[in-house]
């Protein structure tokens, strides 16, 4: 488990470890399955172009799932996210070869929330193929 | 399923704002189900497979990843989206935003169920934007987490 995270030793401006998290069709198969979203647009490259996509696309809220692990993994419990929002800004497109996609995450700390409550605000910015995939993308996290 | 084809404008109806649909009948959280999701996503915080390490947290089981209710609570929005008063064209639609408050982490054993009210519509250069709110309560009707799910229907376009 990752070490505790104190309230006290974190500051605004505080960095959270920066991951790279792979994405490729097996994975977005895997995620239709996994959470019930069937949308074409994920898995049939046909389908994603007749609507305008330049390829497959990543769900949404697979970016979103993978993007609060930057928090979850710097906290350790999964379960001291308070809140969690999200916009949807550009697509994660996914090619079908065997590199597929990588979604970018970084996060720091943008505010301390409440003293008592040990709550701070943590801004993340995820990036694929050098665009923004998610804006307005920020967690309230209570600290130890 | 919709073989209506609106060529003009239709904006939603924004007396719908403030409605709440009735609860969904309880979905029961399964540890299995949670293990499904966190390998999807390629997690492997033991809080989610290990009812152990979940309990060195303070948690009674196993818990879900932050965004696992989602699946829950967009399909309690189906009573919604479907309505067919609010005649919503659900080919136009997008996700747009999502935000989760959480009074506790979903966990293994839950009974979850779900009411959605309408938020909000608004419209934004021509699209119609609708905001969602799901309340998911356990079976001892406590609070667990609001889901604030934003759809933007897409204004037709010179598209048949």
């Amino acid at each position: 488990m990752a070490a505790e995270i104190k309230y006290a030793d974190v500051e605004v401006g505080t960095e959270l470890p920066e991951q790279v998290f792979p994405v490729t069709r097996a994975t977005l198969v895997q995620y239709a399955g996994a959470s019930g979203d069937f949308n074409p647009i994920h898995w049939n490259e046909k389908f994603a172009k007749e609507v305008g996509l330049p390829d497959v696309i990543a769900h949404g809220m697979f970016t979103m799932a993978e993007a609060i692990r930057v928090v979850t993994d710097w906290v350790g419990d999964p379960g001291a996210v308070v809140e969690y929002g999200v916009r949807f800004t550009k697509p994660v497109v996914v090619p079908n070869d065997d590199e597929g996609a990588t979604i970018e995450v970084s996060g720091k700390v943008a505010a301390k929330l409440d003293d008592e409550a040990r709550t701070v605000r943590v801004d993340l910015l995820a990036r694929s193929a050098g665009q923004k995939v998610l804006g307005m993308s920020r967690a309230v996290v209570r600290l130890a | 399923m919709s073989t209506l084809e609106v060529s003009e404008p239709m904006a939603l109806d924004q007396s719908f704002v403030g409605r709440t649909y009735p609860a969904t009948e309880p979905y029961e959280v399964g540890r299995e189900k949670i293990r499904e999701f966190a390998e999807a996503i390629g997690d492997a915080n033991p809080a989610y497979t290990d009812p152990e390490a979940a309990a060195s947290l303070g948690h009674p089981d196993v818990i879900a990843p932050p965004t696992f209710v989602f699946a829950i609570t967009y399909k309690a929005a189906g009573q919604v989206v479907q309505d067919p008063q609010l005649a919503l064209d659900y080919s136009r639609v997008v996700h747009g935003d999502q935000k989760f408050a959480y009074s506790r982490p979903v966990r293994a054993g839950d009974r979850l169920a779900v009411t959605s009210t309408v938020e909000s519509i608004k419209s934004l250069a021509g699209n119609d934007v609708l905001t969602i709110r799901g309340e998911v309560h356990d079976a001892a009707g406590e609070h667990v987490v609001t889901a604030h799910t934003t759809l933007v229907v897409r204004a037709a376009t010179e598209e048949a």
